[in-house]
């Protein structure tokens, strides 16, 4: 059980009347890449706002690292080693990349709400920030206000922000969507460098990075998990073929 | 990055050079300022000008404990007096209570230790919510607070206020505050330490996190942290400095009333605040000096001041939402860059256009003045810088009118070319930017 870094456990999510999400179990090993894919509406940003707290959990259990965390606040659930990344950008506009990166890593620094330490003089906080910033290509703008970033550096900093505070348990949602080829390309081997070593679960819409990139894969439709297995095995699937991925699967 | 930077950024030390000798102009700057200070009283030591000095310190404290919420947390409050006049009132009743027990130039304290624990318990309330919902609440704590001042007679004195006398003694070496001057440098001081203090926090993991709230409190949670319990701690920690200004105030006066904790003061800090620009530190300060100067400057000469006052507050949130903090920094990027000389054309012929408009509004406010008070004065004439006006003759009114409508016409043309120099000066600072940056 220890070796499991998320356990789902008959979650189940509905908005008045409507069920968004019904059932959904499954188990994450620590250390795995899991990708959860599914048609648009299947609910999969939702899947990942009730594991991050971000929406109250309507029924069932979400354990993290062995722990129940159903209930506990978005920052509860951060500071137990589990941090997101969102699929619009939401970083701090107005201040500057590394202040951005410097707020992802103060809190397990253990500075929490000083306002007796001069940030200047954290060294600590300094070396974990450039260091993040090396990782995500964004030391050039170091002093660049956020705001004023290109979408696909916004989008780095985005996971730059997530990973940190050195979370072990990734979330991220939709990292490449929006990007060219190429950026894309870019973003599936800045999340390999970054998520080293961690659990990653990743929403993805591009099959040609879900299949390079995850260990396992879950297919998530209506609201209830259609299948899990390995890429070869999801590939094969007829019911997952039939439901979701048809002919786009072939080709991937 | 500017052309001067440029240059220095060719040979190896240079960014060392210019690293440095920014630092040392601020030093410079910051130097001249305490010379200026301290030396001020030796120039011009009439009560009136230092106690115009004292009054421009007292608000430089007050607006930067409000721009702590503002600024840096993104917290827009209605009712910053409850902790400015709260902290007066604290302050002297210590004052009155201890006869001197505490020396006078620690007694702040007690008015930022006062509002401090007042801000423990409402801010507590306040942050529950941020947005709207913080502006009302705030809106609404103030306007009870500001009522109880007339239900609690005994804690502010009802109608009359509290007074005190702030001189309990002879004093070390004769300093006992008893004259202007000596409460001028006390004033000073306290100052000096208060900006000192609120810049050493906007550079604290507190201070930043606070800017990380105002940008996107809901990211906040994701990265470990209470977006309400940082909007609490600022909320208190801006009381307690809100707090050591209301101490000063009651020690400057002498006299605490209702007025400390009314609408209208939490009104002017807000002024303050905006004018001078709440984006960035200085701004509050650059406010508290403008404004107060205007106040006292502009209200000795005309009736009509809240009226202009409205009038400045409206264009500056209009035009320049930045403050004149940030109209200064725009200036100095394009200075730096050589380019002011596209701009000055451009800005002297705006200046006629707009002395026409100034001129002109100025002499309508003037005569609807004198018009009101003619029952009383038994004459609506009136001298503006010599100009005859008489509010009763129809002429008048026609010249204003015309004034008004020539110089928008005026400005109107003129606004063009200052547009067209901005987009040329903007486009230009654009391609440097993109030339030497990343």
């Amino acid at each position: 059980m220890s070796t499991l870094a998320l356990r789902l456990n008959g979650v189940c999510k509905k908005f008045g009347r409507a069920t968004i999400l019904q059932d959904v179990t499954l188990d994450i090993p620590a250390g795995e890449r899991h990708c959860i894919i599914g048609p648009n509406g299947a609910g999969k940003s939702t899947l990942f706002n009730l594991i991050s707290a971000r929406l109250p959990t309507s029924a069932g259990q979400i354990e993290l690292k062995g722990e129940n965390v159903v209930g506990l606040p978005p920052l509860e659930i951060n500071r137990r080693g589990l941090s997101r990344s969102f699929q619009i950008t939401n970083i701090f506009p107005n201040l500057s990349v590394f202040d951005n990166v410097r707020c992802g890593v103060l809190w397990t620094l253990g500075y929490r709400y000083s306002f007796w330490h001069r940030l200047g003089k954290l060294r600590d906080a300094r070396e974990r920030t450039e260091q993040v910033l090396e990782q995500i290509g964004l030391s050039q703008r170091r002093d660049t206000l956020a705001g004023v970033l290109s979408y696909a550096e916004q989008r780095a900093l985005e996971i730059g922000i997530t990973i940190a505070g050195g979370a072990d348990v990734i979330l991220l949602d939709e990292p490449t969507s929006g990007m060219s080829r190429s950026e894309s390309d870019d973003a599936v081997a800045l999340i390999r460098r970054v998520t080293e070593g961690k659990t990653l679960v990743m929403v993805e819409h591009d099959m040609s990075v879900v299949f390079g990139l995850a260990d396992r894969i879950s297919v998530l439709v209506y609201g209830k998990i259609l299948a899990t297995g390995v890429p070869t095995v999801i590939r094969a699937n007829p019911a997952v073929q039939e439901a979701y991925l048809g002919k786009s699967l072939s080709r991937a | 990055m500017s052309a001067p930077s440029r240059m220095a950024g060719r040979t190896l030390l240079g960014p060392i050079v210019r690293g440095v000798s920014q630092a040392w102009a601020g030093w410079v700057a910051w130097a001249a300022v305490i010379v200026v200070v301290v030396a001020a009283p030796l120039f011009i030591n009439k009560s009136f000008f230092l106690s115009l000095l004292c009054r421009i310190g007292l608000m430089t404290i007050f607006a930067l404990s409000y721009n702590m919420l503002l600024g840096q947390t993104g917290l827009l409050s209605f009712g910053h007096a409850v902790y400015y006049g709260l902290g007066a009132f604290a302050t002297m009743h210590v004052l009155n209570a201890v006869h001197g027990g505490i020396p006078i130039t620690l007694l702040p304290l007690a008015g930022g230790a006062g509002a401090l624990l007042f801000g423990v318990v409402f801010g507590y309330v306040t942050t529950r919510k941020a947005g709207t919902t913080f502006a009302m609440i705030s809106l609404g704590l103030g306007e009870m607070v500001a009522s109880s001042s007339l239900m609690f007679p005994h804690f502010f004195g009802g109608e009359g206020g509290i007074s005190g006398n702030r001189v309990t003694g002879k004093g070390w070496f004769g300093i006992n505050f008893g004259t202007q001057l000596q409460m001028y440098y006390l004033i000073a001081a306290w100052t000096a330490v208060c900006i000192a203090a609120t810049w050493s926090l906007t550079q604290t993991p507190l201070g930043r996190m606070a800017n990380a709230v105002r940008d996107n409190p809901e990211r906040v949670e994701f990265v470990g942290y209470s977006p309400q319990w940082i909007r609490y701690l600022m909320v208190v920690l801006s009381g307690f400095f809100a707090g050591i200004a209301g101490g000063l105030t009651a020690l400057q006066y002498e006299i605490v009333t209702a007025e400390v904790l009314s609408d209208y003061t939490s009104g002017i800090v807000i002024l303050m605040a905006f004018v001078g620009g709440v984006g960035s530190f200085s701004g509050p300060i650059i406010g508290a000096v403008l404004i107060t100067i205007l106040q006292v400057a502009v209200a000795s000469v005309t009736p009509a001041w809240p009226f202009y006052f409205g009038l400045f507050f409206l264009i500056m949130v209009l035009y320049a939402p930045g403050g004149i903090a940030s109209i200064v920094a725009e200036h100095r990027a394009v200075w730096r860059a050589h380019l002011l000389s596209r701009l000055l054309p451009s800005y002297l012929l705006a200046a006629l256009p707009v002395t026409l408009l100034v001129a002109g509004i100025i002499a309508m406010v003037e005569m609807a003045y004198a018009t009101v008070n003619a029952v009383e004065r038994g004459t609506a004439e009136l001298h503006i810088l010599g100009v005859p006006l008489d509010g009763a003759a129809a002429l008048s009114w026609v010249e204003a009118a015309a004034s008004i409508a020539a110089g928008l016409f005026l400005l109107s043309l003129a606004g063009k070319k200052v547009s067209q120099g901005w987009q040329d000066v903007s486009a230009v600072l654009r391609a440097v930017a993109v030339e030497t940056g990343p």
